[in-house]
């Protein structure tokens, strides 16, 4: 960081939130950086949405701050605070006309009615909705209903933008095309943004950087590349990605001691069972009992000589899918390069 | 079992496997009983009153005239008719408006902060006295209302007795004591149909989803706004709905005027007493399509306020 110490857009200190017994947040800390692309990642019930809820001030910490780039806004109202929200269901009104939708930050502002219509429209533009205006929701397909309720989260210029799983009732294509567009309008704004799912994969694919919830506890902060290679934990491990987790005896024949560790899929070779090893790597002889050819590429299911099972992916470079289910019952040695052996701390 | 079935056995199959494959011919069996309720029962007797209200009273003979003629309409506009109709429109609007008035705050508690085991409890508490017998109600509220009875009582024991005098010797709604005028009429027609106005508008109410009043809170809108704008809006169509009720109701009502009443007459009496003692079933259809026309006014009139814009 050039900056030595830059007011984070949201600060969590010591954050908690009870609802009775139940502990959704329970001591999050977490540092978000002006203009970042940050994403809470986690299973349901991990204490994200929650989070992100009481950012934006529909929920309020049982204990701990929330500061708003720099200011303590714990106790405000959501209509005090300079954040806004794209909701998982959109929430458009639906008595309302897109336009309307839209302008409904200015109208409340009790902004002239031209002023509104003007930036109603270029609002519009800019989610490539022209001409929609005098729509209602009703009218819209998921994706366009996504989009205006993107245009009206935006129109008040928000420093923050929160995002609850807004692709989450799209279908695949449209959410991989969504994905990629919400990043490039993050990135002409300029505004921060914070996105809860629990897709690793779109996390992987939007995040600067990307804070992983677990029972209401983050588990790692991280890039993309930070979390999905150095997983810090076997939670992390398992939750970002495939991994294989290695732990006891098994760890102990590869690894020399019983440490717990995770290999990820993609990182493993298949040689002859009798090649030999070099120097640097790790490895452990098996037999495949399981393939599975999933087009891109192919997942063998390996047996271990010494008890558990390891995943590998294999990409289908020369292979195809006649070749690859010859290989199930052959012997076999798995390597990989030592540094992908990642040591865990923390539990499951 | 082979995948593709041999020919029905039974005649239970082979029934089914013919409806399934026409549709219509299902649909015309499930509609048959109520469609032939709704046209003969419903529809012709309308049909029928409607055309009575154009035949009309030979002043004479006290006999019906059996001939197209507007005569009967005419009668409407004489002064005591016309009284009739204001008084009686007059008192639905009122109800409606205190109804409705009484109702959203107790429909928003029950929609917006009633726990979900507190909640039924609330909806069973509100139908309940819909179960006893509307004339045991409207008699108790008599003897509630008497000169001796409880609320008399209670204002008496608060030194209130002035205050009860001056309602009471206003021109228009007072009259000899709370049980025999139409500010008594008025407290009646609320208590029975109050029930019909807050049912609809707390399902309303339940429809509208929390995400919405949030966002409206995270686009700046205070709680007033939100009300204005998001709620009250989405809401409308239950508050309608219910004023139908309660407008409809009172309208037609004969009961509550005439035990509570004093020799003014509303509509419901109006009609029971010409088609009854006068035998003017003319004139008494065509005072039936007063209520008529009024609902059809209003419901126009909030379609075009946008009431139903939300649906």
């Amino acid at each position: 960081m050039s900056n030595q110490n830059p007011t984070p857009a949201i600060r969590f200190e010591n954050v908690h939130r009870h609802f009775g017994e139940v502990k959704a947040v329970d001591g999050v800390n977490l540092d978000v950086l002006d203009g970042e692309f940050f994403t809470f990642l986690g299973p349901s019930g991990s204490g994200k949405t929650t989070c992100l809820r009481m950012v934006a001030g529909f929920d309020r910490p049982t204990s701990g701050r929330i500061f708003l780039h720099g200011d303590d806004v714990s106790e405000l109202p959501p209509y005090e605070r300079d954040v806004n929200t794209v909701f998982q269901d959109y929430a458009l009104f639906p008595h309302m006309t897109v336009l309307d939708n839209v302008a409904y930050g200015l109208t409340v502002r009790k902004a002239a009615r031209e002023q509104r219509t003007r930036r109603a429209e270029e609002m519009l533009d800019l989610v490539r909705l022209p001409g929609l205006g005098k729509r209602k929701p009703s009218q819209l397909s998921g994706g366009q209903r996504q989009r205006v309720a993107l245009a009206r989260a935006l129109i008040l210029r928000p420093r923050v933008l929160l995002l609850d799983e807004p692709l989450g009732a799209l279908d695949l294509k449209l959410r991989q095309e969504m994905q990629v567009e919400l990043k490039a309008l993050q990135e002409q704004v300029g505004i921060t943004f914070i996105y809860v799912t629990h897709d690793q994969e779109e996390a992987l694919t939007m995040s600067d950087r990307l804070a992983v919830f677990s029972h209401g506890r983050i588990e790692q902060v991280g890039s993309p590349a930070e979390i999905y290679e150095s997983p810090a934990t076997e939670f992390v491990a398992g939750f970002v990605g495939i991994s294989n987790l290695v732990r006891g005896d098994v760890a102990r024949g590869i690894l020399g001691t019983d440490t717990t560790f995770s290999v990820r899929p993609e990182k493993i070779h298949i040689l002859e069972p009798d090649a030999a090893v070099q120097g640097g790597m790790d490895s452990v002889r098996g037999r495949i009992e399981e393939v599975i050819y999933l087009g891109m590429y192919t997942r063998f299911e390996v047996a271990l000589e010494g008890g558990g099972k390891l995943t590998v992916a294999q990409q289908n470079l020369e292979t195809s899918s006649m070749d690859v289910h010859t290989a199930r019952g052959r012997e076999v040695r798995l390597v990989w390069e030592k540094s992908h052996s990642r040591k865990l701390g923390g539990q499951a | 079992m082979t995948a593709t079935s041999a020919a029905p056995r039974t005649l239970i199959q082979r029934v089914s496997n013919y409806l399934y494959v026409r549709p219509r011919v299902s649909l015309l069996m499930l509609l048959a009983l109520p469609l032939l309720w709704f046209l003969i029962v419903y529809i012709g007797s309308l049909a029928t009153l409607m055309v009575q209200s154009f035949f009309h009273l030979d002043g004479f003979t006290g006999q019906v005239v059996r001939q197209f003629s507007l005569s009967s309409y005419a009668q409407l506009f004489t002064p005591a008719n016309v009284d009739i109709v204001q008084r009686t429109a007059g008192m639905a609007g009122v109800v409606t408006l205190s109804a409705a008035l009484i109702a959203f705050p107790l429909a928003y508690f029950m929609a917006r902060y009633a726990s979900p085991r507190m909640r039924p409890l609330l909806y069973l508490s509100i139908t309940l006295p819909l179960w006893s017998s509307y004339l045991v109600k409207v008699y108790s509220w008599k003897l509630i209302l008497a000169k001796e009875g409880m609320v008399s009582w209670v204002i008496n024991t608060l030194r209130l007795d002035a205050a009860l005098d001056w309602l009471l010797g206003l021109p228009e709604i007072g009259g000899p004591s709370l049980s025999i005028s139409p500010i008594g009429i008025y407290l009646v027609f609320l208590y029975v149909w109050l029930p019909y106005m807050i049912l609809p508008i707390a399902t309303a109410l339940e429809r509208v989803p929390k995400s919405l009043i949030e966002a409206s809170g995270d686009l700046g809108g205070r709680p007033g706004v939100t009300f204005r704008r998001i709620i009250l809006p989405l809401a409308f169509p239950g508050v309608v709905a219910g004023s139908i009720f309660t407008f409809s109701l009172t309208l037609g009502d004969f009961i509550v005027p005439s035990v509570m009443g004093n020799s003014s007459y509303f509509i419901g009496q109006a009609v029971l007493s010409h088609q009854g003692t006068s035998g003017n079933i003319p004139l008494a259809a065509a005072m039936t399509t007063i209520p008529m026309l009024i609902m059809g006014i209003y419901l126009y009139a909030s379609r075009r306020a946008g009431a139903f814009d939300a649906l």
